[in-house]
């Protein structure tokens, strides 16, 4: 066992637990998040993902000794304000989700995605995506909401005079 | 029945965030009375809220039950009116992500004549809502939505009855909006729904032989007259799903609870001969290793030293004598050499004279096709969380069937029915018979060991090798065609590996069951079926077989229903051959089609092949479909391009796919670039719902056409993961998709126009669309499922193409 301090969605958490312990387990189990879902344990699926210096990142094979003192991100954290990031928006706009259980994947991969490529084309939404799977099949809603999410955070952008959105 | 009581204020505040949405709370405050046994649910949930449980969260105690079932022939089961003037709705049944929920509560609020933001919908809970059996076989609207639309109707009628006994003026003087009744002429007269019975009970005794009949004596509105159905209003439970809020079926916590592995044996058949529990006793936090005959679960204070334990745990297992099953490359020849366990003949199972028809036929086609066993994989592996306080068991469970796995679970644990209740919540995709009853009885059985509150869940390898698989078939079909290329007989044989076919919670073949040593009196016989088509046929035969594996109790390989049970399975052989018999007769596939539906007939099918023309017609416009016979001139390039249709009935619903690919030579791989889906299921609740459930289920079946293929070796399953067992990406997925929702009722105006089920139908064809268009593209036929890279360049390899 080891002392950890772990900031997760702005908020610092000290936890004293064995380092090799997925970071998935703590988040879900000690501090109560539940975005992060268990999908397969082996960083296949996606259904884990969390955001770490801006990159989506498997929590269910992510040690927590390999993330100390980094800036973590759940889905629970991506709304600023009381407001949807605008993936989320889009995501509802959309109306994306069937049973919803891989959608924390979908979303969070997107938002690194988009983050990445503000403005992706076809090919880069498909390859870029292609981790995330989804067992209901949303993958065509998911591409039209990421393309209304880039629409979306470019306006968002031009308004604001600046690259600030989440 | 139903009683009322007082909401604690701590219950009210855990409902407000249990369900995620700031409404519930004004509910409560406005009716200031509630259904008790929902509040004795809400007292178990508050534990939930929060995995750091707060102090007001542990004072509240489990109620002690019996968990009664809730009256179906009540009224105040169904409906409940607050004095805010927002009703509440119970059903019995659960929403796999298809949106039901929200259909529901169209059609409730619609008939009830309330807004449907004033409503509010409880699902899935077998302590507070009556029996409709969950979800399965594409029923939710096409059968249990008559009697939510029957009994909200009534709710109506009983008000309206009301105000005129308040107002002293006959019925037919009031007219009602939004839960308002008003006089006509008068709008200064009126009285609210909540006014007149806001937490009071209704009192109303309901009719109906069965549940799905249940009923007063209201009459439904006509189809014209509805507001809220046929509106595409947002599902209500997407924002919590994508802001993070919702809890699931694998949010469940209670203080206490713990977290448990299987440990499964690893040869299919293994007999336990010892375990080592020292072997895990280090790991922090172990509480014990459980086991009875093969099963074997380990049990930690933590969810991580479960899995630890579960992987360190030391079992000696006796591995069978013999093979359990063929290796799966080998499987379609042993099924073709097995001996039937079941031959079954369709009604009516010949028609004609087809053997003297075949004689005379000017050209006589015969194939082959072989398709796999093909698993649920549920994306979240199975799971559940049994609470056995107070000598009850309360499940928190997402199975699809809860009502069900009460009764199943009752019966494992020998436990009176009335001790056990299943608590549904929403959870990963549930598309038939998944491993969640599985999970369902092990957490039971492991929080009645343990005596604590238990939480397990599957790990991938579990859940993708153990689940219940949709059955494997082989068929044989011969067809004839005369000199005008006209189909004139039919020969159709499938056999299937569904022996020991299991059902849905049922104790003797729930796999902790089989493992324990449960058996049923006799194995299920399984079963195939005839193709779903209207074809006029005249001479015909169709023949059903079912064969057995060698293991037949505590194998992997367990058949079970999977998304339209053997829909895609038949319906890729039936509309396969039919392709191929209209290249044969140099026709195209479309007016081929349309040829065998419109042939003189005098069955009673009338209405079903009027229909499937006009979805078919539809199907062939939406894609601007040109008229020629496949395959096409084979082009040049590289990517080689084809189109294919496929058609089925499922129910009363009818589909007609067309796929667009593109078929790569160099590498075998094909891309379906475009679907266009042609669907009629009659009524339309929800129509941007129904069409998200229709993309769904096209690109499930098309996963399976080119993906999906379980494996194995003679004594365990091989494709253990999302890399051995493959399914669609986004990189696969088409650009483009078209659906057109097709009204083909030959009165289509007809105000009792009724909806036929949506669930299952699309995905039965996609594999024969996709099949149908890479042999117009390539002029290749592919007879076996999936059509992965490999197969398809082997085949574009040999006929060098």
């Amino acid at each position: 066992m080891s002392k950890f301090t772990l900031k997760v969605n702005g908020r610092t958490h000290t936890l004293d637990i064995d380092p090799s312990t997925p970071l998935l387990y703590i988040l879900r189990n000690d501090l109560g998040l539940q975005g992060p879902r268990f999908g397969c344990g082996l960083g296949q699926c996606g259904s884990c993902t969390v955001l770490i210096k801006g990159l989506a990142v498997r929590s269910c094979v992510t040690p927590v000794s390999a993330v100390r003192g980094a800036e973590i991100t759940t889905l629970e954290g991506l709304a600023r304000d009381g407001r949807l990031h605008p993936v989320q928006q889009a995501w509802i706009d959309e109306q994306v989700p069937q049973c919803g259980f891989c959608q924390n994947g979908q979303i969070m991969t997107a938002k690194a995605l988009l983050d990445k490529h503000p403005n992706p084309t076809d090919q880069e939404i498909r390859e870029g995506m292609a981790g995330a799977l989804c067992r209901c099949m949303t993958y065509y809603r998911v591409q039209a909401a990421i393309k209304r999410a880039a629409k979306m955070m470019a306006a968002a952008r031009r308004a604001s005079g600046s690259e600030v959105i989440a | 029945m139903t009683e009322f009581t007082r909401v604690p204020k701590q219950v009210e505040d855990a409902m407000e965030k249990w369900n995620g949405t700031t409404s519930r709370r004004d509910f409560l405050k406005g009716s200031g009375l509630m259904v008790v046994s929902f509040s004795a649910a809400a007292m178990v949930n508050p534990n939930l809220i929060n995995a750091t449980a707060s102090a007001a969260v542990a004072e509240v105690n489990p109620p002690a039950g019996p968990y009664k079932d809730p009256d179906f022939r009540q009224l105040d089961s169904w409906i409940v009116i607050r004095q805010d003037n927002t009703a509440a709705f119970y059903v019995g049944k659960t929403d796999c992500g298809q949106g039901t929920g929200t259909a529901f509560r169209q059609i409730m609020a619609d008939e009830l004549d309330m807004a449907f933001d004033k409503t509010d919908l409880i699902m899935g809970n077998t302590e507070t809502t009556v029996d409709q059996g969950g979800s399965g076989g594409s029923d939710a609207i096409r059968v249990d939505g008559w009697p939510m639309r029957r009994v909200a109707a009534e709710a109506r009628r009983v008000l309206l009855e009301m105000a005129s006994k308040q107002f002293g003026a006959p019925v037919d003087q009031f007219s009602v909006s939004e839960g308002v009744i008003t006089v006509k002429g008068d709008p200064s007269i009126k009285v609210t729904y909540g006014e007149l019975i806001g937490g009071k009970r209704f009192n109303v005794t309901l009719t109906g032989k069965d549940i799905d009949a249940t009923t007063g004596v209201a009459n439904l509105k006509p189809v014209q007259e509805h507001k809220i159905i046929g509106k595409s209003l947002p599902r209500y439970d997407i924002p919590p799903k994508v802001d993070g809020s919702l809890k699931w079926a694998v949010d469940a916590k209670v203080p206490g609870m713990v977290h448990a592995r299987n440990v499964r044996p690893p040869w299919a058949g293994a007999k336990l001969i010892s375990i080592d529990e020292s072997s895990v006793r280090g790991i922090p936090g172990f509480i014990k290793v459980v086991s009875k005959g093969n099963y074997v679960a380990v049990v930690c204070e933590r969810e991580e030293d479960a899995i630890k334990a579960s992987r360190q745990l030391k079992v000696n297992w006796e591995k069978p004598a013999t093979p359990s099953f063929p290796k799966s490359e080998d499987l379609y020849d042993y099924m073709r050499n097995a001996s039937p366990t079941s031959v079954t003949q369709p009604t009516p199972p010949v028609v004609g004279n087809p053997d003297d028809a075949l004689a005379s036929a000017a050209k006589v086609i015969e194939a082959e096709y072989e398709f796999p066993f093909q698993g649920h994989v549920s994306f979240g592996p199975a799971h559940a969380m049994a609470d056995p306080s107070n000598g009850q068991m309360t499940i928190y469970s997402n199975d699809m069937k809860a009502y069900r796995l009460r009764r199943g679970v009752a019966d494992f644990l020998g436990m009176p029915q009335d001790r056990v209740r299943v608590i549904w919540m929403e959870g990963s995709q549930a598309y038939g018979r998944t491993a969640a009853d599985d999970a369902g009885f092990e957490a039971a059985f492991l929080a009645k060991e343990v005596g604590r509150p238990v939480r397990v869940q599957w790990m991938r390898h579990e859940e993708t090798a153990w689940d219940t698989k949709g059955p494997a078939f082989t068929f044989k079909l011969r067809g004839g065609l005369d000199t005008q290329g006209n189909l004139i007989a039919l020969v159709y044989n499938a056999r299937t590996a569904d022996y020991n076919h299991v059902d849905y919670n049922d104790p003797n073949t729930v796999l902790i069951g089989q493992l324990v040593g449960r058996r049923p009196s006799a194995p299920a016989k399984g079963g195939a079926g005839p193709p779903a088509d209207m074809y006029v046929i005249p001479n015909l035969r169709r023949t059903t077989e079912v064969v057995r594996l060698p293991l037949v109790w505590e194998t992997p390989i367990r058949a079970g229903n999977l998304r339209d049970p053997n829909g895609p399975q038949i319906a890729f052989a039936s509309e396969s051959f039919i392709d191929e018999l209209a290249a044969a007769a140099k026709a195209d596939p479309v007016e081929f089609r349309l040829r065998l539906l419109t042939g003189s007939t005098d069955d009673d099918k009338v209405f079903t092949r009027a229909r499937s023309i006009a979805v078919v017609k539809a199907a062939a416009a939406a894609y601007g479909w040109d008229n020629r016979p496949s395959p096409k001139a084979l082009g040049t390039g590289n990517i080689l391009t084809g189109r294919g249709i496929a058609y089925c009935y499922r129910q009363t619903t009818i589909v007609v796919e067309i796929a667009e690919v593109e078929v790569n030579r160099t590498t075998g791989h094909v891309w379906v670039k475009r679907l266009v889906c042609a669907h009629d299921c009659g009524l339309v609740i929800n129509p941007d719902g129904l069409l998200n459930t229709i993309e769904g289920n096209l690109l499930h079946g098309l996963s399976r056409g080119l993906h999906e293929e379980v494996q194995f070796d003679t004594d365990k399953i091989t494709s253990v993961d999302w890399i051995s067992y493959p399914t669609l990406t986004h990189a696969d997925t088409p650009a483009k998709i078209d659906i057109v929702l097709v009204n083909g009722d030959p009165n289509p105006n007809r105000p009792d126009l009724p909806p036929y089920g949506a669930g299952e139908a699309a995905c039965r064809i996609t594999p024969a669309a996709v099949a149908n268009a890479i042999y117009d593209a390539t002029g290749v036929r592919i007879r076996r499922v999936p059509f992965r890279d490999k197969r398809v360049l082997a085949a574009l390899k040999a006929a060098k193409v």
